[in-house]
């Protein structure tokens, strides 16, 4: 299994639409086949399509607000002594997080077929949310599905939904997280794929979505990219870019760029929500070795038991709750573009702590994931090492829990 | 496989020009015990009988079939169970062809040749999975022709004519028409006459085959699809089952008297 070069990595599939021959595809009912490959031509059209992707640059730029900043984090870098630690500010995007430009994208799709009504699930809410506000700006009637105990747990961010005017479809099905809000988001589109545009929050499901949100989220990279070159005049010498990793549409937007960069040059380091320290339930299928398994059409790494059930996976962070993880990072860890490793509850939480008290910056649970490697990784390393977290989102939507857990927000 | 006992029970309804009908189940619903006696008293009336082997993450069942997926779930089935119930009902009823039906992964856990000799040491005479559509599925539908068992194709009302062709070709005994865009067990939201005319477009590409409708059939449709090759009824039988447990009564009876109310429908 091998990268190649030249080649866009979202393209580097098979005809069965299998990355590395064997994650990925679409594991879907023959209702869902006419659909999807009606979205899988007319996205291929629309990518090479300029007046689209001018449409696209657009709204990234006056109604997304790109390019999010890049900063150095100097108090922290100073206190832990060893690596630069930079952040790129993705929660600076419009919505505050990193799930605007997939929802954007997809309202722009679900426009140009003509279709007037758009589902989509989420788990943290902030997939939801930002997929309410395209739909509301590019008039689309939407529908967000959502398990109960997220609806519980991300209150702020469903109040936002509702404020734009869209419905919330509780899930009680199963663990009521995110990975049931996606399986009945996909219900409700085997019912309704004559009307309804389906968005699938992350770079996960059949095929067609997982090359979508990843085509829509590497605009991160493609901003850092350049802002790098400004800050360096290069590339630097040693780059580590670390990013949470739940479906994994945030790391892989902002890895793409760097992809044919020699892993020794710019690392790759994906951090997945290893749960409360104390419990054996993750959401780390990459860095607990699950096996390969198919889940919401796709075959992937998947926490499951030995006879096929889908396990039930634990983690303060709605966003990372996902027992599966995008085929593409599966493809990255087999080729060791990308090495993986987890997070607990309590290490994010410290985390949290250590960042907003050195910085002025405020990352969700999810990020704090990546914020945890950071701290452990930089006192061991040069000062020459640039380290860059995507601070994919904000915390405000955390704000409950993070009053419980740390009695203050 | 003209000699497969799925082809032998279509062609004994055409004699008796009537549908075969066709019953749902899910293995483990709403006890191991349960689910056996329930096969082998609706047998008495349907001609070709599925049953579910179990996945938490069915992307393609409505609520009715969910509430019975995770009842059995709950209560611990397996899929070693579920070929228990398969063997034991096919002991009893050597001649009465079941079907299994669910999701690729479990399938794949077990790995499909492994899967595939389960099937074959409990006599189980086809397989439906709801999420390895055709080409995807060639290669293992050529592998269970080999053991002479059924893969079941489907289509839906979304399936292009040119595929329609391609798949007919690659089928067996048996096709399945999904009679709308829905989940299963979803109310039926076209006409009937709509249906049917979709249905007569699959039998000019093969007029040998035979096809079933599924999703929406109950007791109150059931009638218009007379003169179809098959129906099939699966949500009405779960509810069926909730339904009895919630008013203290026994299942097993209740949905005898279903299947016995649908029969008679279609005679």
């Amino acid at each position: 299994m091998k990268i190649k070069k030249n080649i866009p990595l979202i393209d580097q599939h098979d005809k069965f639409g299998f990355w590395g021959g064997k994650f990925g595809g679409n594991f879907i009912p023959e209702t869902l086949k006419k659909p999807v490959e009606d979205l899988t031509i007319l996205f291929e059209k629309l990518r090479k399509n300029k007046k689209f992707i001018k449409e696209r640059d657009y709204y990234f730029k006056n109604w997304v607000g790109s390019p999010t900043s890049f900063i150095k984090l100097d108090n922290l870098t100073k206190h832990l002594g060893g690596a630069q630690i930079w952040a790129k500010v993705v929660s600076e995007a419009n919505g505050g997080a990193h799930k605007i430009y997939n929802a954007t994208v997809h309202c722009l799709i679900a426009k140009r077929a003509g279709k007037k009504y758009i589902v989509g699930d989420t788990g943290a809410g902030y997939a939801g949310k930002m997929l309410s506000m395209a739909a509301k700006k590019f008039g689309l009637k939407c529908k967000i599905f959502m398990g109960a105990k997220d609806i519980k747990r991300q209150k702020p961010n469903c109040d936002a939904i509702r404020k734009n005017g869209a419905e919330i479809v509780p899930v009680y099905t199963g663990s009521q997280t995110l990975v049931d809000a996606v399986s009945e988001c996909m219900r409700y589109w085997v019912s309704n794929c004559d009307t309804t545009h389906m968005c699938v929050g992350s770079t996960v499901g059949p095929n067609i979505f997982v090359k979508i949100c990843g085509w829509s989220t590497s605009q991160i990279s493609r901003e850092l990219f350049i802002q790098i070159k400004n800050e360096f005049g290069k590339i630097p010498k040693k780059v580590k870019l670390l990013n949470c990793v739940g479906g994994g549409s945030s790391s892989f937007g902002f890895w793409n760029e760097f992809m044919h960069y020699n892993k020794k040059q710019v690392e790759f380091i994906g951090i997945e929500a290893g749960g409360p320290k104390k419990s054996k339930r993750h959401a780390a299928p990459l860095t607990y070795g699950s096996k390969i398994g198919i889940l919401h059409g796709a075959s992937q790494y998947v926490n499951q038991d030995f006879e096929g059930q889908i396990e039930e996976t634990e983690s303060i962070s709605a966003g990372l709750d996902y027992p599966g993880v995008s085929p593409i990072h599966c493809f990255l860890k087999d080729t060791k573009r990308a090495r993986y490793t987890a997070a607990t509850d309590e290490e994010a939480l410290n985390a949290y702590k250590l960042v907003t008290k050195y910085e002025n910056l405020n990352p969700s649970l999810e990020p704090s994931h990546a914020f945890a490697e950071a701290i452990k990784l930089a006192p061991k390393l040069s000062m020459d090492t640039i380290m860059i977290v995507n601070s994919c989102g904000d915390a405000h939507k955390d704000k409950d829990i993070l009053r419980q857990r740390l009695g203050k927000f | 496989m003209a000699k497969s006992l799925i082809n032998l029970a279509f062609k004994d309804c055409k004699k008796e020009k009537r549908p075969a009908l066709i019953t749902f189940t899910v293995a483990g619903d709403n006890t191991k015990k349960n689910s056996l006696k329930i096969l082998n008293s609706i047998a008495k009336h349907a001609d070709i009988l599925e049953l579910s082997f179990l996945h938490n993450c069915p992307i393609a069942d409505g609520g009715q079939i969910q509430n019975s997926t995770y009842r059995s779930l709950k209560n611990g089935t397996t899929l070693k169970d579920t070929f228990q119930i398969a063997k034991k009902f096919k002991n009893n009823n050597p001649n009465k062809p079941l079907i299994l039906m669910g999701y690729y992964n479990l399938i794949y856990q077990s790995g499909e040749n492994n899967f595939l000799k389960n099937c074959k040491s409990s006599k189980v005479d086809g397989l439906i999975v709801v999420d390895l559509p055709w080409p995807e599925n060639r290669k293992f539908a050529k592998k269970c022709k080999k053991k002479s068992i059924n893969f079941v194709q489907l289509l839906s009302p979304t399936t292009s004519n040119r595929r329609m062709r391609k798949i007919i070709k690659d089928s067996h005994d048996m096709i399945y028409y999904i009679s709308m865009l829905s989940t299963t067990g979803g109310k039926l939201k076209v006409p009937p006459k709509k249906i049917l005319e979709n249905y007569r477009k699959i039998k000019k590409i093969n007029k040998n085959k035979n096809c079933v409708i599924g999703f929406g059939i109950t007791n109150k449709t059931i009638k218009s699809f007379r003169n179809s090759d098959g129906v099939v009824v699966g949500s009405e039988i779960c509810q069926e089952i909730t339904r009895s447990l919630n008013n203290r009564q026994n299942p097993v009876t209740n949905v005898s008297k279903v299947v016995a109310r649908l029969k008679n429908k279609v005679l």
